[in-house]
């Protein structure tokens, strides 16, 4: 009984490597492999658009994953790369978009909500404040406030 | 005081209507339509051989002075199935030749391919490891470019050709070319 259980254990272990697939195939540089991996970490692969040359089993990624790998063996930087490839599939194979006029909202805007909200939120609690000032409480009223303020405190320990 | 208060709704349902003018716009965008950096640019240059004759090659500067289309298809692509009957009327008309750059695919899938469906192809370039796609920044196939007379790419479409599309746009790019 307990041999026939460990035997099934091991084929239920061993089983998820029948299923398992080829690894992608890699470079026989592993200089030129890490460098590559590093720069497809930046771009975007067009077929699967959410992830990175890197991360695509897309075929599209592959080529240009390989096409990326021979540039570099022609002694190509990377922003060589980049450029060859932003000349062919546009900006938008860039994680992090170049800064010109046409994307300055893209880089600024969020900072620009900030500052606008900070500002708001300023103007906000000084109005606040000044509306406690011009209000103050009664003796009556701050009595209340203190019994209850002690009284809670009482329950709590 | 009072225009205060007002100001406290009309700024958030300004912001609101902002928003939503933006998101009602996306709705209408394709993320997948990525606009090409070729247009307005000379087409990258290719020397290719021919999918019915291995021995023919053809290149972009045999094609210069004239009009012409470059369909890039492939056996396995499934929308290309579906694009294919209006190609195939299309070339009927002789508005333009138009020329095929199969994608990664085998000479013998893509002659059957050809067989069996049409072929409205003048001449198909035979691109087995996708290298002239990279070049032409092929992302998705179907993909169909209007070159003109100096080899400029005017035009690209991404996914299949319409009859309304063609009608629309790429006739009437095609007579303006021509002309």
């Amino acid at each position: 009984m307990h041999k026939r259980l460990i035997v099934w254990t091991l084929v239920l272990l061993v089983s998820p490597w029948a299923a398992a697939r080829e690894a992608i195939p890699v470079g026989p540089d592993p200089v030129i492999e890490r460098r590559m991996m590093v720069l497809a970490q930046e771009l975007r692969c067009l077929v699967c658009q959410n992830q990175t040359l890197a991360d695509s089993q897309a075929e599209l990624a592959a080529d240009l994953r390989q096409e990326i790998r021979e540039l570099m063996q022609k002694g190509q930087s990377d922003e060589e790369i980049k450029r060859y490839l932003v000349a062919r599939y546009g900006d938008f194979v860039l994680y992090r978009p170049p800064l010109k006029p046409t994307t300055w909202l893209l880089w600024f805007g969020p900072a620009v909500l900030l500052l606008v909200g900070l500002a708001a939120l300023y103007t906000v609690l000084i109005r606040r404040r000044r509306l406690a000032a011009a209000d103050p409480l009664t003796p009556d009223q701050e009595q209340r406030a203190l019994a209850l303020l002690s009284e809670d405190e009482s329950q709590l320990s | 005081m009072k225009s205060l208060a007002a100001l406290r709704f009309l700024i958030p349902l300004g912001a609101f209507l902002v928003l939503s003018g933006f998101l009602f716009k996306g709705l209408w965008l394709d993320p997948h339509q990525v606009p090409s950096p070729l247009i307005d640019k000379p087409a990258p240059a290719f020397r290719l051989t021919q999918v019915a004759d291995p021995d023919k090659t053809l290149s972009r500067d045999q094609l210069l002075g004239r009009v012409w289309l470059l369909n890039v298809w492939a056996s396995w692509c499934v929308s290309c199935k579906e694009e294919h009957p209006v190609l195939v009327e299309f070339a009927k008309t002789g508005v333009v030749p138009i020329y095929g750059l199969d994608y990664k695919d085998t000479r013998d899938e893509a002659l059957k391919w050809l067989d069996r469906l049409g072929n409205p192809y003048t001449a198909s370039l035979f691109d087995p490891d996708g290298r002239v796609g990279i070049d032409y920044g092929v992302y998705g196939v179907p993909e169909t470019y209007v070159i003109d007379k100096s080899g400029t790419i005017r035009y690209k479409q991404i996914g299949a050709i319409t009859p309304e599309i063609l009608r629309e746009k790429i006739v009437p790019l095609i007579r303006k070319l021509d002309a």
